[in-house]
Protein backbone atom coordinates (compact mmCIF):
# COMPACT_ATOMS: atom_id res chain seq x y z
CA UNK A 1 0.00 0.00 0.00
CA UNK A 2 1.53 3.33 -1.00
CA UNK A 3 1.55 6.21 1.43
CA UNK A 4 -0.52 9.05 0.01
CA UNK A 5 0.44 11.66 2.60
CA UNK A 6 3.70 11.84 4.53
CA UNK A 7 5.46 14.11 7.00
CA UNK A 8 9.14 14.73 6.42
CA UNK A 9 11.89 16.24 8.53
CA UNK A 10 14.17 16.27 5.48
CA UNK A 11 13.93 18.56 2.41
CA UNK A 12 11.18 17.33 0.09
CA UNK A 13 12.27 15.74 -3.18
CA UNK A 14 9.57 17.28 -5.36
CA UNK A 15 11.07 15.87 -8.56
CA UNK A 16 10.82 12.35 -7.17
CA UNK A 17 7.14 12.85 -6.29
CA UNK A 18 6.37 14.24 -9.75
CA UNK A 19 8.17 11.26 -11.31
CA UNK A 20 6.40 8.77 -9.05
CA UNK A 21 2.75 9.70 -9.68
CA UNK A 22 2.13 9.09 -13.39
CA UNK A 23 1.52 5.79 -15.13
CA UNK A 24 1.25 5.24 -18.87
CA UNK A 25 -2.45 6.20 -18.93
CA UNK A 26 -1.73 9.69 -17.60
CA UNK A 27 -1.36 12.65 -19.92
CA UNK A 28 -1.09 15.28 -17.22
CA UNK A 29 1.01 15.75 -14.11
CA UNK A 30 0.28 18.78 -11.95
CA UNK A 31 2.24 19.77 -8.88
CA UNK A 32 2.06 22.46 -6.22
CA UNK A 33 4.86 23.56 -3.92
CA UNK A 34 4.27 25.76 -0.85
CA UNK A 35 7.35 27.85 -0.21
CA UNK A 36 8.37 29.83 2.87
CA UNK A 37 7.97 33.54 2.11
CA UNK A 38 10.01 36.38 3.52
CA UNK A 39 6.99 38.42 4.66
CA UNK A 40 3.81 37.78 6.53
CA UNK A 41 1.36 40.29 8.04
CA UNK A 42 3.68 43.12 7.11
CA UNK A 43 6.62 41.70 9.09
CA UNK A 44 9.90 40.38 7.66
CA UNK A 45 10.07 36.66 8.32
CA UNK A 46 13.50 35.17 8.90
CA UNK A 47 12.59 31.57 9.72
CA UNK A 48 9.73 29.35 10.71
CA UNK A 49 9.02 25.94 12.15
CA UNK A 50 6.18 23.53 11.64
CA UNK A 51 5.05 21.17 14.39
CA UNK A 52 2.49 18.43 13.95
CA UNK A 53 0.22 16.21 15.97
CA UNK A 54 1.74 13.47 13.92
CA UNK A 55 -0.65 10.59 14.35
CA UNK A 56 -3.69 12.66 13.39
CA UNK A 57 -1.82 14.66 10.75
CA UNK A 58 -0.88 11.47 8.93
CA UNK A 59 -4.34 9.94 9.10
CA UNK A 60 -6.16 13.15 8.15
CA UNK A 61 -3.71 13.86 5.33
CA UNK A 62 -4.21 10.33 4.04
CA UNK A 63 -7.98 10.81 4.24
CA UNK A 64 -7.79 14.05 2.25
CA UNK A 65 -5.70 12.55 -0.54
CA UNK A 66 -7.98 9.51 -0.69
CA UNK A 67 -10.99 11.88 -0.97
CA UNK A 68 -9.36 13.63 -3.91
CA UNK A 69 -8.63 10.34 -5.69
CA UNK A 70 -12.27 9.37 -5.17
CA UNK A 71 -13.83 12.70 -6.21
CA UNK A 72 -11.74 13.64 -9.23
CA UNK A 73 -10.98 11.67 -12.37
CA UNK A 74 -7.31 11.24 -11.48
CA UNK A 75 -4.74 8.52 -11.07
CA UNK A 76 -2.17 8.79 -8.32
CA UNK A 77 -1.72 11.65 -5.85
CA UNK A 78 1.08 12.16 -3.35
CA UNK A 79 1.51 14.87 -0.74
CA UNK A 80 4.46 15.48 1.56
CA UNK A 81 4.53 18.15 4.30
CA UNK A 82 7.74 19.26 5.95
CA UNK A 83 7.97 19.52 9.74
CA UNK A 84 10.77 21.10 11.78
CA UNK A 85 12.75 24.28 11.12
CA UNK A 86 12.61 25.92 7.70
CA UNK A 87 14.29 28.95 6.16
CA UNK A 88 12.92 31.46 3.66
CA UNK A 89 12.82 29.76 0.28
CA UNK A 90 12.45 26.24 1.66
CA UNK A 91 9.62 24.10 0.31
CA UNK A 92 7.09 23.39 3.07
CA UNK A 93 4.66 21.15 1.19
CA UNK A 94 4.38 19.43 -2.19
CA UNK A 95 1.29 17.97 -3.86
CA UNK A 96 1.73 15.94 -7.07
CA UNK A 97 -1.23 14.69 -9.12
CA UNK A 98 -1.33 12.51 -12.23
CA UNK A 99 -4.42 12.20 -14.42
CA UNK A 100 -5.40 11.35 -17.96
CA UNK A 101 -6.34 15.02 -18.49
CA UNK A 102 -5.22 18.31 -17.01
CA UNK A 103 -8.60 19.65 -15.83
CA UNK A 104 -9.14 17.05 -13.10
CA UNK A 105 -5.42 17.15 -12.25
CA UNK A 106 -5.55 20.88 -11.52
CA UNK A 107 -8.84 20.54 -9.61
CA UNK A 108 -7.57 17.68 -7.46
CA UNK A 109 -4.31 19.47 -6.71
CA UNK A 110 -6.21 22.57 -5.57
CA UNK A 111 -8.53 20.44 -3.46
CA UNK A 112 -5.68 18.65 -1.67
CA UNK A 113 -3.73 21.77 -0.73
CA UNK A 114 -6.86 23.64 0.32
CA UNK A 115 -8.04 20.79 2.54
CA UNK A 116 -4.57 20.14 3.98
CA UNK A 117 -4.37 23.78 5.02
CA UNK A 118 -7.84 23.66 6.51
CA UNK A 119 -7.84 20.30 8.32
CA UNK A 120 -4.45 18.79 9.04
CA UNK A 121 -3.14 19.40 12.61
CA UNK A 122 0.09 21.18 11.72
CA UNK A 123 1.04 24.53 13.30
CA UNK A 124 3.42 27.22 12.16
CA UNK A 125 5.69 29.25 14.41
CA UNK A 126 7.32 32.22 12.78
CA UNK A 127 10.43 34.19 13.65
CA UNK A 128 9.92 37.73 12.42
CA UNK A 129 11.45 41.16 12.87
CA UNK A 130 9.39 43.32 15.20
CA UNK A 131 10.69 46.55 13.73
CA UNK A 132 12.29 47.47 17.05
CA UNK A 133 15.57 45.85 16.04
CA UNK A 134 14.90 42.36 17.40
CA UNK A 135 13.07 39.19 16.40
CA UNK A 136 10.13 37.53 18.08
CA UNK A 137 8.69 34.08 17.69
CA UNK A 138 4.94 33.69 17.51
CA UNK A 139 2.41 31.07 16.55
CA UNK A 140 0.82 32.22 13.34
CA UNK A 141 -2.83 31.51 12.63
CA UNK A 142 -4.63 31.73 9.29
CA UNK A 143 -6.48 35.05 8.83
CA UNK A 144 -9.96 33.54 9.07
CA UNK A 145 -9.09 31.82 12.36
CA UNK A 146 -7.41 34.60 14.31
CA UNK A 147 -8.33 33.78 17.92
CA UNK B 1 -13.62 10.14 38.07
CA UNK B 2 -11.94 9.34 34.77
CA UNK B 3 -8.21 9.32 34.21
CA UNK B 4 -7.59 11.22 30.98
CA UNK B 5 -4.29 11.75 29.18
CA UNK B 6 -4.05 15.20 27.60
CA UNK B 7 -1.41 15.98 24.97
CA UNK B 8 -0.53 19.58 24.22
CA UNK B 9 0.68 21.21 21.02
CA UNK B 10 1.64 24.66 19.81
CA UNK B 11 0.30 27.55 21.85
CA UNK B 12 -1.27 25.21 24.43
CA UNK B 13 2.03 23.35 24.85
CA UNK B 14 3.81 26.64 25.54
CA UNK B 15 1.20 27.72 28.10
CA UNK B 16 0.99 24.34 29.85
CA UNK B 17 4.77 23.92 29.89
CA UNK B 18 4.50 20.17 29.26
CA UNK B 19 3.94 17.88 26.29
CA UNK B 20 1.28 15.95 28.14
CA UNK B 21 -0.32 15.36 31.50
CA UNK B 22 -2.65 12.94 33.23
CA UNK B 23 -5.79 14.35 34.76
CA UNK B 24 -8.31 12.84 37.12
CA UNK B 25 -11.53 14.53 36.17
CA UNK B 26 -15.29 14.43 36.49
CA UNK B 27 -15.62 16.24 33.18
CA UNK B 28 -18.16 14.43 31.00
CA UNK B 29 -16.75 15.72 27.74
CA UNK B 30 -13.91 17.68 26.18
CA UNK B 31 -15.67 21.03 26.60
CA UNK B 32 -15.88 20.64 30.38
CA UNK B 33 -12.36 19.26 30.51
CA UNK B 34 -11.03 22.27 28.62
CA UNK B 35 -12.75 24.60 31.05
CA UNK B 36 -10.84 22.93 33.91
CA UNK B 37 -7.51 23.01 32.07
CA UNK B 38 -8.01 26.58 30.88
CA UNK B 39 -8.37 27.69 34.48
CA UNK B 40 -5.44 25.59 35.66
CA UNK B 41 -2.98 26.68 32.96
CA UNK B 42 -4.29 30.12 32.06
CA UNK B 43 -4.95 29.25 28.41
CA UNK B 44 -6.15 32.23 26.41
CA UNK B 45 -7.66 30.28 23.50
CA UNK B 46 -11.44 30.12 23.74
CA UNK B 47 -13.17 26.74 23.23
CA UNK B 48 -14.87 28.02 20.10
CA UNK B 49 -11.45 28.38 18.47
CA UNK B 50 -10.49 24.77 19.11
CA UNK B 51 -11.15 21.38 17.63
CA UNK B 52 -10.61 18.26 19.68
CA UNK B 53 -9.32 14.75 19.07
CA UNK B 54 -10.02 11.77 21.30
CA UNK B 55 -7.81 8.71 20.86
CA UNK B 56 -6.26 10.20 17.72
CA UNK B 57 -9.56 10.83 15.95
CA UNK B 58 -11.44 14.10 15.57
CA UNK B 59 -14.32 14.24 18.04
CA UNK B 60 -17.08 16.59 19.12
CA UNK B 61 -16.60 18.87 22.08
CA UNK B 62 -19.59 17.16 23.70
CA UNK B 63 -18.33 13.62 23.10
CA UNK B 64 -18.49 11.32 26.11
CA UNK B 65 -15.07 10.72 27.67
CA UNK B 66 -14.09 7.27 28.93
CA UNK B 67 -11.46 6.31 31.48
CA UNK B 68 -8.08 6.04 29.80
CA UNK B 69 -8.92 8.27 26.81
CA UNK B 70 -6.26 10.50 25.25
CA UNK B 71 -7.49 14.00 24.44
CA UNK B 72 -5.83 16.67 22.29
CA UNK B 73 -7.20 20.19 22.01
CA UNK B 74 -6.29 21.51 18.58
CA UNK B 75 -5.55 25.24 18.15
CA UNK B 76 -6.30 26.76 14.72
CA UNK B 77 -4.15 24.83 12.26
CA UNK B 78 -1.82 26.52 9.83
CA UNK B 79 -0.05 23.95 7.71
CA UNK B 80 0.48 24.13 3.98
Amino acid sequence: MSILFALSTDPIDAAALVAAVPCSRDGAVVSFAGVVRDHNDGLAVSALSYTAYEELARSEGETIVAEAIERFDVGDIRCVHRIGDLAVGDVAVVVAVAAAHRGPAFDACRYVIDEVKRRVPIWKKERAATGAGDDTERWVYPPEAQP
Amino acid sequence: MNRIRIRYFAELRDAAGVDEELAETDALGPAELYTELKTRHGFTLEPAALRVAVNDRFAAMDARLEDGDTVVFIPPVNGG
